[in-house]
């Protein structure tokens, strides 16, 4: 951690301006390729044609349907996912048992498992040559090719994704109020409720943000458990996928745009949660103005 | 020492039950579903799983995730280094924006950044039109996919890095400099140093998020088999055909390499908070 010291009172200046310049230079023309550049690029192609093309493409039937699914499938992880964020998180910060290194490790693995190997292992468990596939068969279950393949594989891609903001923020807040108010003759929950959530609220927020945001976009994993029935099983970004390979641009890259402004959207919350949050720890710091 | 029973008391309750439902849900989630991955290949056998996680098609595409992963990887480091600096240390108009959309990747779903960078760097492209005339072709060739990779993990360089700088103190710095160091010197000797462990980290989930990418990848790729086709594409076309057990024999692979990676980050970060405190 830092000490009292303001970063910017630091030796600041102790480049040469050239050198400075050239830096930013750098930094910034890679950024402009890489990011700026396709940014308005998506824009630029979803209103090529024209608004009426714009908005002929995000009002097709098809298209609204895959919407639909799309906030369908968050809708059911991103509150799965909270439940085990905070309940995983209260579990690892406020207990010391064995093991606990290899439950932090569990948790970030669906992080390093590619999104294809997501969508197959479900395919495994649940389709028709699955091992779970002649029974659920004979009970007219359809798992895989079918919504709740889309919202298990979305679960599984955002698994860690609230649990990793909650972790590292309840770990530094101790557990020092909880004990006071247990001692004081608060039940579990009132002390919960009335403690604990509001200390992890922003951080809270800002991991189901993340995990709205991945939930929405996720597409290798729902590709691979979906089937691409239109109108049925078709997720947004997939359906960007059919409209750009049956070469309609303009609606394929309208339809991007949507999941763009989203992006955007949840960068504007993060950046507001944590100047909040960073103003709130140190009310005289004003933010990084010299 | 660890204490011979399982868990240190505690006044706080909830353990059981938050513990319990946390593993019951890893479990069911994460855990099963992944292990039937590994049930389906060994079906195989060993000979026949060998010959299949070999096959030269496999070779190849493995040779091209990792090798594509590890250049994009190397990119970000270079030049989110560079940005992280750029961040923290100096000031120009419109820092607090390029700060924000830095994340830009992490939000922006692959599928979206998939089309976008392919119609950006096709021949009649933004920026393909400019790069054509050179004889560089970026879309459809494997360098396409270094480009798409390069997309998608840039972040990660930049967001270990930053913390790290900001943290730095500035009287070791000012303490090199009146002892006579010039400040290419307080770079490489003081400065590195402290970010090394951050930039290894960095490095090593970008490279760890390169390899599983495949939204952005198969727009841009051209998709050859031998020459353009990453593993997790092949993942799916092996199951495409049927052939579950071939694909999940190539998903095992990866899968290893995935942890070990996975394991290597841990350690990483372990290290990086030990010399931090």
């Amino acid at each position: 951690m830092s000490g009292p010291i303001h970063q910017h009172h630091r030796t600041a200046a102790s480049e040469p301006p050239l050198i400075q310049g050239l830096l930013v230079g750098v930094a910034l023309t890679f950024l402009t390729l890489f990011l700026f550049v396709p940014l308005v690029a998506v824009f630029y192609e979803a209103l090529r044609k024209g608004m009426g093309v714009y908005l002929a493409a995000i009002t097709d039937p098809y298209a609204l349907s895959a919407i639909r699914l799309t906030l369908l499938s968050a809708v059911c992880a991103v509150p799965l996912n909270m439940l085990f964020g905070v309940a995983a998180a209260w579990a690892i910060t406020k207990f010391e048992f064995r093991g606990k290194s290899l439950l932090i490790t569990l948790i970030d693995l669906p992080f390093a498992v590619s999104p294809v190997i997501a969508g197959l292992i479900y395919v495994l468990l649940f389709g028709a040559h699955g091992w779970l596939g002649p029974a659920l068969t004979q009970h007219d279950i359809k798992i895989i090719f079918a919504v709740p393949g889309i919202v298990l594989a979305t679960v599984f891609v955002t698994v860690p994704f609230i649990a990793r903001e909650l972790i590292p923020l309840m770990q530094a807040q101790g557990t020092e109020e909880e004990e006071a108010a247990l001692v004081l003759g608060a039940s579990g929950w009132t002390t919960f409720w009335r403690i604990t959530l509001p200390n992890i609220k922003w951080g809270l927020l800002y991991g189901v943000v993340l995990c709205t945001a991945r939930a929405m976009g996720e597409f290798g994993a729902v590709s691979v458990v979906s089937g691409h029935i239109r109108g049925l099983t078709n997720t947004l970004p997939l359906h960007i996928e059919i409209l750009y390979n049956e070469y309609q641009f303009a609606a394929a890259f309208a339809c991007a745009s949507l999941l763009t402004l989203l992006a955007l959207a949840i960068l504007g919350i993060k950046t507001f949660i944590e100047r909040y949050t960073f103003s709130q720890r140190r009310p005289p710091a004003g933010g990084d103005t010299p | 020492m660890m204490p011979p029973q399982l868990r240190q008391p505690s006044v706080l309750p909830g353990f059981g039950l938050t513990l319990g439902f946390t593993v019951a849900y890893l479990c069911l989630i994460v855990l099963i579903p992944l292990a039937m991955a590994f049930l389906e290949a060994f079906q195989l056998g060993w000979r026949e799983f060998w010959s299949v996680v070999s096959a030269p098609r496999v070779m190849a595409s493995y040779r091209l995730t990792f090798g594509a992963a590890l250049l994009a990887a190397a990119i970000n480091t270079g030049f989110g280094l560079i940005v992280a600096w750029v961040l923290v240390r100096y000031h120009f108009p419109g820092k607090r924006l390029v700060d924000a959309l830095v994340d830009l990747p992490f939000a922006l779903p692959t599928a979206v950044a998939g089309i976008t960078l392919t119609t950006l760097y096709a021949g009649n492209g933004w920026l393909g039109q400019f790069l054509k005339p050179l004889g560089i072709k970026i879309a459809f060739t494997p360098t396409g996919i270094i480009v798409a990779l390069v997309f998608i993990s840039l972040p990660f360089v930049v967001r270990t890095v930053q913390p790290v700088l900001e943290d730095l103190e500035a009287e070791v710095e000012e303490a090199a400099a009146s002892l006579g160091a010039d400040r290419w010197q307080i770079f490489q000797r003081v400065i590195f140093p402290a970010i090394r462990p951050a930039l290894l980290t960095g490095f090593t989930l970008a490279f760890a998020r390169a390899i599983g990418e495949y939204g952005s990848v198969i727009f841009i790729a051209g998709n050859l088999p031998m020459v353009s086709e990453i593993t997790p594409l092949l993942i799916v076309s092996k199951l495409e055909q049927y052939d579950y057990k071939g694909a999940a024999a190539v998903s095992v692979v990866m899968l290893i390499l995935s942890f070990i990676l996975l394991l290597l980050i841990n350690l990483l970060q372990r290290w990086n908070r030990s010399r931090q405190a």
